[in-house]
């Protein structure tokens, strides 16, 4: 068993607002319990900010139990940090070592500007699924849920690419920016379920579209979004979705 | 006041279906020309703001996370209830609403039940027709599970996913409005005030987060989905920025709040490790069909394990107190949550809990395991065994899992009548913001429900008998001197937050508050403690409005004024759960007065003088609340005892 506390040294990218160029500042924190979860190694930096009566360091976060996708920090070089498959609010202190020194960032891309410090504008998320990440159906139009059966395989595996909690750590950790894994995995989802077919090829038309008029960038199959991604999406879901935005744009009429 | 819950006449199970039939409409041409509000994007408000424009109403959606996705309905694990007897096991719409009543412990509207379970078939269908993927069987039908209070399988789940897949497509269908210009999205905006023109709610004061400016908003109507108030306590299962700000701004407008006592406290929790610590995780519920909840006999092995010098594992057998099945051997370990959360503390209490700070118990899955073997129990809790690891850094294959009880749900909600308006004309709530389906205790894989039948198919019929007045109001303009003194109290306000300049952080004064509501307004609650904590609380709302200390300016992102405003709040909230504690002096569901327990220790109902809703008026911080009941007549069920025995 480690040590109960340990001391840390944080290079933390400080950044006023969009415009300001941004720096790091060091910290130093000592007893820091190896219990604690990494965003509440941040709250006893920032409480001991605000009682120096200094400017704490601004983050998203909101859930805290790996599921809601705000929060989102580059930590040591690694979105989410070090362990696979955990969002930084899972992460505990306890994978740190007593005197180690952890570089902090925002997430970078040039379609997630920061807002502040480690808070970055993530909306653009939003707009690509605005463009075409749903099924047409107005409530109340449904016929019974077990009217139309759905293969147990195919529903579990919708599931899987469903999974995705849109952090957006696909796209800080590519080196081109791209948001094919998030985009991949909503497409997947519907191209996989016979209530996405009817708008199957519109779909990822307008989605990729809108995903190329934001400024994220081409997939150049490194694969760094699989391994940094905190749900395990698949990049199997990259491949289809080529397939799908292929098979689209040859269907006369799209 | 009077209240009128405005329940529709006939027989309970034609209510719905007459009402609906002939509830007032709005032409199409004319909800072109009606603007609605909604607050909070979870299951109620992205259900609703979607709803409300596929119908032809114009929209505006707030939420203060950086996307309406986030939404706290994502972290929902266990699943959504519906009455459709797909697995020929005698459920009907009957048997939901009767588990929901007597789960609630009596203390629900009828009329509001039996709706919610009308309705829930739809929901289904309705997910389903989104591309939802809720679990299958391999016949490819839908599969459903047994949750706690039912003695039929009527859960439908998605994983341990079920919040997440649900909100997504309530998100997806919000996310089509959006793209058609229907609904317009306000992301990191925060609601800070109701704007009331001649006694009719008619728009809010939202807080850009990202600037900071103030901006005004009209509406014919408002609604309200900004959630529960748990985070009241500090630590609880909520997320960081749940908060009751946008429903206090509402009920100081002359909105009743319902039950606010009424909070449920979940047995399965991580328990809290040190003072750093933000909020409590959830264990699901369902680990209780297969562990074993025990603490040691003897204080002094209790002592020796929260030191460290022992482990659960040189606990011999004789010195192990299995006390739910020692308590209660007819339901042993499988005790409904109220009374699980309550044995727990009684233990610790005592001083045999088990963690260092001597509040936790063990689940332990040894016996389990020894019966069925590993790759049973793993099959069966493998995900939850894995996230327990990741965060605690133990093994619960081969040591027992500590729990505690946390703040998981809040009952208590504003007032709504069958409409789902509150007292003030044009401003409504749904969801978990308000008061009207759990009574005092609800039952599993029902938030879910509650939150989408009220978004998807109640209010959208609701809402028109209001709005068919407003045809003829034309677009509301927001230069009136409503709007101009509403931005003008809120600039105020922040002002004043700005100008204490004192020595202590926001989070502090919040968790201070969370310690006295957890020790005196918690699990149990006596006259002695509540009078006690409302003396606290308003010394530590004086404290804060003296002393604490927000960096930063109002013209900029600045988290910590966010969170000031939503502590300033609670604090006001929390003197009213108190004193609504102490006004009930019978114990009910999740609220537990020590004063009122049967011979054996548990929670005694008094329905002769508590058979009712508390809905509170509000009447300055210096003043009492003034107390409105709405009685509650039960014609459909019979009023009995709970016993576990």
């Amino acid at each position: 068993m480690g040590k109960e506390n340990i001391g840390l040294t944080l290079k933390v990218w400080r950044q006023k607002n969009e415009a300001d160029k941004g720096h790091f500042e060091t910290y130093k924190l000592s007893e820091v319990s190896t219990h604690a979860s990494f965003l509440e190694m941040i709250d006893v930096l920032n409480e001991q900010l605000i009682v120096e009566g200094k400017d704490p360091v601004a983050f998203d976060h909101d859930c805290r139990e790996g599921i809601c996708g705000m929060c989102s920090m580059y930590i040591n070089g690694r979105a989410h940090g070090p362990q696979s498959a955990t969002t930084t609010c899972q992460l505990h202190m306890r994978h740190f070592n007593d005197g180690e020194t952890i570089t902090i960032e925002p997430w970078r891309a040039a379609p997630f500007p920061v807002i502040k410090d480690l808070t970055v504008d993530r909306s653009a998320f939003d707009q690509i699924m605005a463009a075409g990440g749903y099924v047409s159906v107005n409530t109340g139009n449904a016929p019974d849920g077990n009217a139309m059966p759905i293969p147990k395989e195919d529903a579990d595996e919708a599931f899987n690419a469903a999974a995705c909690i849109g952090c957006g750590a696909c796209v800080a950790a590519c080196k081109n920016a791209s948001a094919m894994l998030f985009v991949s995995a909503k497409v997947s989802q519907y191209a996989l379920l016979p209530q996405g077919q009817p708008e199957r090829k519109e779909r990822v038309l307008k989605m990729v579209a809108k995903m190329d008029e934001l400024g994220f960038g081409n997939c150049t199959n490194t694969g760094a979004c699989e391994a940094e991604c905190p749900k395990g999406i698949s990049i199997t879901n990259i491949a289809r979705l080529n397939r799908e935005f292929l098979s689209a744009s040859l269907t006369p009429g799209h | 006041m009077k209240l009128d819950a405005k329940i529709p006449a006939g027989a309970l199970p034609e209510k719905w279906t007459k009402y609906r039939s002939t509830v007032r409409l709005v032409s199409p041409a004319n909800k072109r020309k009606i603007d609605i509000i909604v607050v909070g994007t979870g299951l109620a408000g992205a259900s609703a703001a979607a709803s409300l424009a596929e119908l032809g109403y114009k929209v505006k959606a707030f939420c203060f996370q950086d996307s309406p996705r986030r939404a706290h309905s994502i972290a929902a694990q266990g699943g959504i209830n519906a009455a459709k007897n797909y697995q020929n096991d005698g459920d009907s719409v009957f048997r939901l609403f009767y588990d929901t009543i007597k789960g609630g412990d009596y203390r629900a509207r009828e009329a509001n039940v039996h709706r919610l379970a009308e309705v829930s078939g739809s929901i289904i269908d309705q997910c389903v027709a989104q591309g939802v993927p809720f679990a299958r069987e391999y016949g490819g039908l839908l599969d459903n599970r047994s949750f706690g209070g039912t003695q039929v399988s009527r859960t439908f789940y998605a994983r341990g996913q079920t919040g997440q897949q649900l909100l997504l497509g309530a998100y997806s269908a919000l996310s089509r409005q959006i793209e058609k210009g229907q609904v317009e999205m306000f992301s990191r905006h925060e609601m800070v005030e109701v704007v009331m023109v001649d006694g009719k709610a008619r728009g809010i004061i939202a807080r850009d987060l990202v600037s900071g400016k103030l901006e005004r908003h009209s509406g014919h109507a408002v609604v309200i989905a900004s959630g529960g108030y748990g985070n009241v306590f500090y630590l609880s299962t909520n997320a960081m920025g749940s908060n009751v700000t946008a429903a206090w701004k509402a009920h100081k407008q002359g909105a009743l709040f319902g039950n606010p006592c009424f909070t449920q406290i979940h047995p399965t929790c991580l328990p809290q490790t040190g003072e750093y610590q933000s909020k409590l995780t959830l264990m699901s519920e369902s680990l209780r069909n297969d562990g074993r909840v025990w603490v040691p006999k003897t204080k002094e092995d209790a002592k020796a394990i929260q030191e460290g010098r022992k482990k659960a594992s040189d606990i011999a057998e004789a010195d192990r107190d299995y006390y739910l099945e020692r308590k209660y051997p007819a339901f042993g370990n499988l005790v409904p949550r109220d009374v699980a959360s309550r044995a727990a503390k009684e233990a610790c209490d005592e001083g045999r809990g088990v963690a260092p700070t001597g509040l936790a118990v063990f689940l332990d899955f040894r016996d389990a395991i020894n019966r069925l073997g590993k790759d049973v129990i793993s099959a069966r809790y493998g995900n939850l065994f894995e996230m327990y690891d990741k965060i605690t850094g133990d093994n619960p294959y081969e040591t027992p899992m500590k729990i505690y009880p946390a703040v998981h749900y809040t009952m208590g909600g504003l007032w709504v009548d069958y409409n789902l308006m509150t007292t003030v004309p044009g401003l409504y709530a749904i969801g978990e913001a308000n008061f009207s389906d759990h009574g005092a205790n609800r039952l599993g894989a029902s938030a879910l429900m509650q939150g989408l039948a009220d978004g998807y198919f109640v209010l959208p019929y609701t809402i028109g008998d209001y709005l068919a007045d407003e045809i003829g109001t034309g677009k509301i303009s927001t230069d009136g001197d409503a709007f101009v003194q509403a931005e003008q109290i809120v600039t105020e306000r922040q002002k004043r937050l700005m100008g204490i300049k004192g020595k202590q952080s926001v989070e502090s004064f919040h968790r201070r508050l969370g310690k006295i509501m957890w020790e005196y307004c918690g699990m149990a609650r006596n006259e002695e403690g509540l009078t006690k904590a409302r003396d606290m609380i308003r010394a530590l709302r004086d404290e804060f409005w003296s002393d604490v200390r927000i960096p930063g300016t109002m013209e900029e992102f600045n988290p910590e004024l966010d969170k000031a405003g939503r502590v300033a709040d609670f604090l006001e909230l929390g003197e009213l759960m108190v004193i609504d504690a102490l006004v009930r002096k019978e114990s009910c569901g999740g609220h537990f007065r020590l004063e009122s327990q049967t011979p054996e220790g548990e929670a005694k109902r008094d329905d002769d003088n508590f058979a009712f809703v508390s809905a509170w008026e509000f009447n300055g911080l210096e003043g009492d609340p003034i107390l409105h009941q709405e009685n509650l007549e039960f014609e459909a069920v019979k009023l009995t005892q709970r016993s576990y025995k």
